[in-house]
This record gives C-alpha cells, sequence and structure tokens, in this order.
C-alpha cells in the first residue's frame, strides 16, 4: 500500500533521513522503533509532506506523492496523528473532530462517523462541548486519534501516541489501535519510543538508527532479537 | 507640583483598578447570563437590541455631539472587526492597518472628487483597491512569523502614510483632499448624521454578520486551528498559507470600507487620520476587547473611541489617564474585556470582587 524507496530528508544543514526504504502492506501495523533522534518523526513527517525537503520515492496505491502537499496528501487516504497530540485548544471536542474531516465533503458520512468514533471513545462524547485544552492528556490523545479517523484514512500513521501518558492509559490506547486494525482493516504505521509496546502489537517493525534502517523483521522476531532486547527493550 | 501629580494619578490608577475590575466581572455575569439562555430568549434579546439600535439616533435627539461620538464609534468598530479577523482568527500580529484605512479613504476621495465618479461605485472599489493590496502584501509577508510578520506590517503603514504625503498633486500632500461628496441614494443624500447612523450602523451589522459566519464556517474553524496549532492543522489538510491571505484580503478590504465611509462622512481626507497611532489604536481595541471575541471587540472599540471625548473634562490629565488604563487593563484583565473562551460558557463566574494580592502579581487566569 505505501512503498518508501530511498527517502532523503533535511532540516536545514542536519541530513535527518539517509535513504531509507520500507513498506507498509494493506491491513498491517507496521511499527518504526529507535531511539531520540534516530529520524523517527521525521519519516512520518515526511511522508505527510510536512517536511517539504525531502528526496527519493514514496508510492501511495502504485502513485508517487514525493511531490504533493499536504492537504493532497490527507485527500488521498495518508493521516497523521503528530506527535504530542497537537489538540486544538480553543476548539471544542466536537469542532476538533469537524477538523479532521476538514476536507470532506459528505456531511451525511462526517455525521455517521462522527457518531462511530462517539461509540468508540463514549469519554469523548461526555465532553463533547468542552474546550480541547481541558481535556486530560489520555482524553486529548484519543480525540487526536478520533480526530485523524473523522478524515476517512486509509493509512494511519501515529507518531508517539504513549508519549506522557500513565501506563494504564497507554495500555487503552494501544487496544483501541489494535482494535481499529483488527475490526476495521485500518492498515497503521506507527512510531514509538516504547519499542515493547509497538511490538505486541504490530505485525512488522523496523528498526531505525540515525537517519538508517539498521534492521526489518517481523515484529516476534524483533522482540526476541538479542541487539533490539539490549538496545531498545531495555534488557541486558 | 511634581508630587500633586503624582498623588493624582496615583490616585486615578486605583479608582481604574477598581473600576476596571467592576467592570470585568459585570462582563463575566452579563456573559455568562446571555450564553447560558436558551435559543429562543437569545433570540429576543437580539430582536431588543436592534430595536435599540434603530431608535438609538431618536434617543439622542438633541444632542449633535453623542451622535456624532456615535457614529465614530461604529466607523471604529468595523476597523476593529476587520482587525479581528487578521489578528484574532487568523492569530497575524498586523499593526499596519491603518494602511488599508487610508487606502480605502483616499481611494473613495479621488475617485469622487477627481474624477467625479458616484459615490457607491468608490465605495465598492474603496472594499477592491485596499483588498487588493492586503492580497499583494500578504502573499510576500504572510510566511513570516510573529514579531516578523508585525514589523513588515508596520512598515507597511509607514510606506503608504509617506506615499499620501509625498503623493504630489495627485494626493496633494499634508494638506488632504478636500470637498468629497456626500452621498446620495435615489435622490436622498446623506447630509445629516442620523442618515449617516443608519448607513454606518448597517455596514456595522453587515461586518459582525461577515465575522459570525467567517467563525462558525470551516474556513474559521481551520483558521482558530491555525492558530492554535498550525503544524497540527496543517497535518488536517488545511492550507494556512491560503487561508491567512484569504482573510488578510478579507480584512485589508473591510478597512477600506470603513475608510471610504470616514472620508465622505467628514468630507475630507489627509495624511494625518492614517498614522501609525491610529493602527495601534486598532490593535489596542482587539486587545482590550478580547481577542478573537466579536462582542468583545465591539466592546473594545467602544470603550476606546469614547474614552478619549469623556476625559476632556479633565484635559491635562486626559492621556495620562488613558494610558494608565491601558496600563491597568493589561495587569487587572489580561484577555480582555469578554474573552473568547468566557464566550464558550463555563462556571458560573463569581462576584468576588478585589484580590488586592493580584495587584501585585500578573493575573494567573
Amino acid at each position: 500500500m505505501l512503498e518508501v524507496k530511498n527517502l532523503n530528508a533535511h532540516y536545514g544543514a542536519i541530513h535527518a533521513l539517509k535513504g531509507i526504504s520500507f513498506t507498509v502492506n494493506k491491513g498491517e501495523i507496521v511499527t518504526l522503533i529507535g531511539s531520540n533522534g534516530a529520524g523517527k518523526s521525521t519519516t512520518l513527517n515526511s511522508i505527510s509532506g510536512l517536511i517539504k525537503n525531502r528526496k527519493g520515492s514514496i508510492k501511495f496505491e502504485d502513485e508517487e506523492i514525493i511531490k504533493c502537499r499536504t492537504d493532497e496528501i490527507v485527500k488521498r487516504g495518508i493521516v497523521q496523528v503528530p506527535e504530542g497530540r497537537r489538540i486544538f485548544a480553543e476548539l471544542t471536542v466536537e469542532e476538533n473532530l469537524k477538523m479532521g474531516a476538514y476536507l470532506r465533503n459528505d456531511s451525511d458520512g462526517v455525521k455517521k462517523d462522527m457518531k462511530k468514533v462517539f461509540d468508540m471513545f463514549p469519554r469523548l462524547a461526555e465532553r463533547k462541548t468542552q474546550l480541547g485544552g481541558t481535556l486530560s492528556g489520555g482524553e486529548q490523545q484519543m480525540l487526536a486519534i478520533a480526530r485523524a479517523l473523522l478524515s476517512k484514512p486509509k493509512l494511519l500513521m501515529l507518531d508517539e501516541p504513549s508519549m506522557g501518558l500513565a501506563p494504564i492509559i497507554v495500555e487503552q490506547i494501544f487496544a483501541f489501535i489494535k482494535e481499529m486494525n483488527e475490526k476495521d482493516g485500518l492498515t497503521i504505521l506507527l512510531v514509538e519510543q516504547n519499542a515493547n509496546m509497538a511490538l505486541s502489537i504490530a505485525h512488522r517493525g523496523y528498526v531505525l538508527e540515525t537517519g538508517n534502517i539498521v534492521l526489518s523483521d517481523t515484529a516476534e522476531k524483533l522482540r526476541t532479537d538479542d541487539e533490539v532486547r539490549k538496545a531498545y527493550l531495555g534488557e541486558g | 507640583m511634581f508630587f500633586k501629580v503624582l498623588l493624582n494619578l496615583t490616585i486615578a490608577a486605583l479608582v481604574l483598578y477598581i473600576v476596571v475590575k467592576f467592570l470585568s466581572m459585570l462582563f463575566d455575569q452579563v456573559t455568562f447570563w446571555v450564553t447560558s439562555l436558551e435559543e429562543k430568549k437569545r433570540r429576543y434579546l437580539l430582536g431588543g437590541f436592534g430595536i435599540f439600535l434603530i431608535a438609538l439616533p431618536w434617543l439622542t435627539a438633541g444632542n449633535p455631539y453623542l451622535l456624532r461620538t456615535i457614529l465614530i464609534v461604529g466607523i471604529y468598530i468595523i476597523l476593529a472587526l476587520s482587525l479581528n479577523l487578521i489578528i484574532g482568527f487568523a492569530g497575524q500580529l498586523s499593526i499596519g492597518h491603518a494602511a488599508f484605512y487610508a487606502i480605502g479613504a483616499y481611494t473613495t476621495a479621488l475617485l469622487t472628487v477627481s474624477l467625479g465618479l458616484n459615490f457607491w461605485l468608490a465605495f465598492i472599489l474603496s472594499f477592491v483597491v485596499a483588498g487588493l493590496f492586503g492580497f499583494l502584501l500578504g502573499v510576500p509577508i504572510l510566511r513570516l512569523k510573529g514579531d516578523y510578520l508585525a514589523i513588515a506590517t508596520i512598515g507597511f503603514g509607514e510606506i503608504v502614510r509617506l506615499a499620501l504625503i509625498n503623493g504630489g498633486d495627485i494626493t496633494r500632500g499634508p494638506a488632504g483632499i478636500p470637498g468629497i461628496p456626500s452621498p446620495s441614494i435615489f435622490g436622498f443624500v446623506f447630509n445629516d448624521n442620523i442618515s449617516w447612523y443608519y448607513f454606518i450602523y448597517l455596514m456595522v451589522v453587515i461586518t459582525v454578520i461577515i465575522s459570525y459566519n467567517l467563525l462558525n464556517s470551516r474556513l474559521g474553524r481551520g483558521l482558530i486551528a491555525i492558530r492554535d496549532d498550525e503544524i497540527a492543522a496543517e497535518a488536517m489538510g488545511v492550507k494556512p498559507s491560503y487561508l491567512k491571505i484569504l482573510v488578510f484580503t478579507l480584512g485589508a478590504a473591510l478597512a477600506g470600507i470603513a475608510g471610504s465611509i470616514f472620508a465622505s462622512y467628514i468630507h475630507y481626507v489627509n495624511p494625518d487620520s492614517y498614522t501609525y497611532l491610529e493602527s495601534v489604536t486598532m490593535l489596542m481595541m482587539v486587545v482590550l476587547g478580547g481577542i478573537g471575541s466579536i462582542p468583545g471587540v465591539i466592546v473594545g472599540a467602544a470603550i476606546l473611541a469614547i474614552l478619549p471625548e469623556m476625559l476632556r473634562t479633565v484635559e491635562l490629565y486626559r492621556f495620562a489617564i488613558y494610558g494608565l488604563l491601558l496600563i491597568i487593563m493589561m495587569i487587572a484583565r489580561p484577555e480582555g474585556m469578554i474573552s473568547m473562551t468566557s464566550l464558550r460558557g463555563g462556571k458560573k463566574p463569581s462576584w468576588q470582587f478585589l484580590k488586592l494580592g493580584k495587584l501585585l502579581k500578573p493575573s494567573e487566569d
């Protein structure tokens, strides 16, 4: 579904991605793990077009999208839940969700999807008219995911959904991610520092190190790989 | 003498602090009351307010000075609301708004006096020309952020003012252009304050409606989203530069309308009316009233347009008090008289008065 080939990205003078290649197949959860500064978020930002200075090839459903603007990419069905949630603090929960449907013109479909995410996250339904900024961290993460779902993604890219959340909330969020994948067949590209959590729900994984992919395998195998265990799972 | 002035100003500061605090609470109560009204009752209230607006000139009968002040307030409301589109909705700090006001005024002056065009045509062209300048300026400078954008807009404001002063035979320099005719429609001439009142406040109502519709549209949500978090907005498919340019153009065009009205109301334009200070006054109206809040900005415009008139009685202290009020407002009520968040409902505000300890600390809310 997504085919990234020889992707390079620059932040000013910093060469953040040095020609990485990977694929995401339909219906999969693929995770990119790696330490801080390895280029995980940069990868997502390059795919979604938030980073303009990028070279190489990104094919989505067999079409080249590296030259596309972010709004065109969103329209094609790649939606990113940015790092740190980035809820619109001064919009209500409902308006935040409507922002997710910003590019959609089928108001009936939007209404239906709105109902669907409210069923999925009843907490958000309770807080429908509350301002986004007044939600707790976990609720904000749910809202960020729900907001992305309203743009009807074919590929959902999640950037560090566990960041800054209590372990019990992290488990909830990951259970949601797994459910979306299993029940709705949503394809997910997941970036996580919490490698353990990510590998527990993913099908396949890639390990990033300073802008290069150094390892790729099924999640199962990565979890038992000695190097990975030592470097990212905190086991000796 | 020196101590006497100091003493007077200290007393004034204390009085102003109490007044501001009291007004803030009053506005909180009223805002809470209105926002928690049922839809139907709110319509009645709006209708009642409409009737009041229609009757207002007759209520001031016999006091032309008062009516004239109300007209000036109306022009400032249009200006402040148009600037609010740029600052409040799109979050772009512009301190050169008087430039578009000037462009609108001079467009009307030049077209009616020098070319002898009909006022209504000039009026529409003022809207178009000011909007065009807004667009041409917006395209290169809206990629700048915060302070840099502010400085660029100040620069533009100065360029326009200097161009008017040095415009030779066209703008007639500092002397300006006199003799702008009163507009007329089907033989009815706008030559008294009452007819002007209805015209100006019709434009105010239209500006308010434009603002509300923009705010509650997809576009408005996109703008607030940009203001809250530009990157997240972009990730949702919003095109920030496109929306910013659009709203900057609209804001400039509406300021052009205010300029056109002002020019034909006082029958005269000269560069002194469109200085940097004028831009700052508009900015203060928006900030004082509550950035992004439509009723707030209207209140802010009214307060700052009426205050200099009211302070005429204390001639000596007029500008000192004006400045003092701004400082106290920012300490006592930094979010503005009717903040955007207070309009979104919330807890019932308390009448708890004067927490003096807060006077010295910047308020946390």
